[in-house]
């Protein structure tokens, strides 16, 4: 009986209409899953069977992915409940783990940065020790090295919003460097050189590199915004653009690297 | 140099009748653990696992070897108050997550290069020879990564279940807590704040990493070891990338999260983190040498008269080394074959990289601040 239930859902119009192959179990029917599907089609119809042993890719590059998606959605649901505000984000986050059932979102979120920014190493080292990045993948290991750039950024700018002890002291320590910036940093050397005529200089303390950083002299309210919206908004949206570039240039590459 | 409480001289204090030999172990790794004598410890465990990867990456010899690091590294936490402390921090968790797979992902990348090179060396197919023979992705790839995902996904939710997310005391601009950290990826960088002023170690060092990485497929022109784990054919390339990535990254992160406590203090691994430590920092720069130690006189008051030996030492690093170099047989050859833009761009990244172990050399022996040291327009080297 249940056989005959599961048969006619796959031969209602409703199955049918969505996916237009059957059970993949021969050659031609695994090609038709692959190529119809909008998110497989990532992948291409055959692989080299070496290329995609575990041994060989450590499959850090797709976990980073994989990653990059769970922080997609727990970073989302958390968006719910928190106020990028000097009164309100510390006392947002105390509520979250009080009052939320199950509140382990930010449990998740925080983790899974974590485990990100590990996964993304280790596939640089993959992609290091197997010279993945030789000819013809020059370009998209560039992609790759901004993509690791920007992982790290995520977590940074990511850091400062639980508005507690560590957040701000950390993002302090952080920002204090952009005030080193050799030619834009307040304290950083050759800033004298630029002057408008006149001798009015153009880099002060409103107009240096971390005034553009925390858009003010210190980690304070504008600062918690600006995080915010490149935590929530700029660096993701640029991430997933270069993370298609990244997956395109693979294919186009030659696919999963091997001995050439 | 370091003002150290023994653990033996503590437990002694406590009215303990004698030092157990678990105290006295514990005081030679804290002496033994500073930067000074650890880092080349580090440097030469990294250069023999490399040299002898095609020992020690067999199976029978690397999986015991990692257990017993494996108890060593927990066992001691029931054994010590502050080591326990350290490793159950929340925050810290990522930095052994690290530590462990980094040390497999390594063994197992080395272990392949391992067959590979023997393969080579025999007239045997490599491991990843198999050019003809290809799979669908539907099931054999998707089917990988489903199980990754569902593993991960299962690791999160255990990890998250297990551990609460950080959380301290709500903001206080007026109150930074003793030591202050960055966030734990950036903390080799922070370490590098005991070494440069905070536009070397926070501005150009990751401009030029985040360059030099960019820049690497286009420097290394060695077709070998193209797809394939192999050491023997990119030794020089591997152990310059690993050195960068080893040491002066993950140990200097191990450092930073560890062993740094309060006013950026070292302290050994089973050393209570004291924050009324002081560490006396007599520092003196190349000019302080040159003028007071060697002339036996007085530093000058220009600036650039004062400061022409450091000058002359930084434009012979920078810019003669890289030159002076392709004496050397081997750079000579990389310099014939790379030509002359792409080889300049590899050597002054290659003597800028190393500058960070020179200048480490130089505090550890002579106590060295500066290179240069122009305070005047902010330019301290």
């Amino acid at each position: 009986m249940l056989q005959g239930v599961i048969n006619s859902v796959r031969e209602s119009q409703v199955w049918s209409s969505i996916f237009r192959h059957g059970i993949p179990r021969d050659r031609r029917t695994r090609v038709m899953a692959i190529m119809s599907n909008v998110f497989l089609h990532l992948h291409p119809v055959a692989v080299r069977k070496s290329g995609i042993r575990l041994s060989f890719t450590w499959c850090m590059g797709g976990l980073t992915f994989f990653l990059f998606i769970a922080e997609t959605i727990s970073g989302v649901l958390l968006m719910f409940y928190y106020r990028p505000v000097v009164e309100y984000a510390y006392s947002d986050i105390i509520q979250m783990r009080a009052a939320l059932t199950l509140g382990v979102m930010r449990e998740i979120h925080r983790w899974g940065a974590h485990a990100m920014i590990i996964a993304v190493w280790l596939h640089m080292m993959r992609v290091f020790l197997t010279g993945s990045y030789k000819p013809p993948r020059e370009f998209n290991w560039v992609v790759g090295v901004i993509l690791l750039v920007l992982t790290m950024l995520l977590s940074f700018t990511g850091y400062l919003l639980p508005w507690d002890q560590l957040a701000i002291w950390a993002i302090t320590v952080g920002s204090k460097m952009a005030e080193a910036t050799p030619f834009a940093g307040m304290n950083g050397p050759g800033r004298e050189l630029l002057q408008l005529p006149g001798g009015i200089p153009i880099v002060t303390p409103y107009s240096d590199a971390k005034f553009l950083l925390l858009a003010g002299d210190s980690v304070g309210e504008a600062a918690l915004l600006r995080f915010y919206v490149l935590h929530c908004i700029a660096i993701p949206l640029g991430a997933a653009t270069l993370i298609a570039v990244h997956f395109w240039r693979i294919r186009k590459d030659g696919g999963i690297s091997g001995p050439m | 140099m370091h003002m150290l409480l023994s653990n033996s001289m503590l437990h002694l204090a406590a009215g303990a009748e004698q030092v157990t030999a678990l105290d006295k172990f514990k005081d030679f790794v804290n002496r033994w653990s500073v930067p000074q004598y650890s880092l080349p410890m580090f440097l030469l465990l990294m250069l023999g696992a490399f040299f002898g990867y095609r020992k020690w990456t067999k199976p029978i010899i690397f999986w015991p070897m990692m257990l017993v690091f494996t108890i060593v590294y927990f066992g001691f936490i029931p054994l010590d108050e502050s080591y326990a402390a350290i490793l159950q921090k929340p925050d810290n968790v990522p930095i052994s997550m690290m530590i462990f797979l980094t040390l497999y992902f390594l063994w197992l990348g080395l272990r392949q290069a391992a067959i590979n090179d023997h393969n080579m060396e025999v007239g045997k197919p490599l491991i990843e020879e198999d050019r003809e023979d290809k799979v669908l992705c539907w099931p054999d790839l998707v089917y990988t990564e489903l199980l990754a995902m569902v593993l991960c996904t299962v690791v999160l939710i255990i990890w998250s279940v297990c551990l609460k997310a950080p959380l301290e005391a709500a903001a206080n601009p007026a109150g930074p807590p003793n030591p202050s950290k960055a966030p734990w990826y950036f903390l080799g960088l922070q370490e590098m704040l005991v070494y440069f002023d905070p536009w070397m170690a926070g501005v150009v060092l990751p401009g030029l990493i985040i360059l030099g990485l960019a820049a690497m497929p286009y420097i290394d022109t060695n077709p070998k070891g193209n797809g394939y784990y192999t050491f023997k054919e990119r030794k020089f390339a591997i152990l310059t990338w690993m050195f960068g990535y080893l040491i002066l990254w993950c140990v200097l992160i191990v450092f930073g999260t560890f062993l740094r406590g309060p006013n950026w203090n070292f302290f050994g691994p089973f050393q209570t983190w004291d924050s009324h430590r002081v560490d006396a920092l007599t520092n003196i720069n190349v000019s302080d040498i040159w003028y007071v130690v060697i002339l036996g006189g007085k530093l000058p008051s220009s600036m650039l008269v004062r400061e022409w030996p450091g000058l002359v030492l930084s434009g012979f690093w920078f810019f003669a080394l890289p030159y002076l170099l392709t004496k050397i047989k081997f750079f000579g050859r990389l310099r014939t074959q790379m030509g002359f833009a792409r080889y300049y761009l590899m050597a002054v990244l290659f003597v800028v990289m190393m500058l960070v172990p020179v200048k480490m050399v130089g505090r550890w022996t002579m106590n060295l601040k500066y290179i240069i040291a122009m305070p005047e327009i902010s330019f301290n080297l």
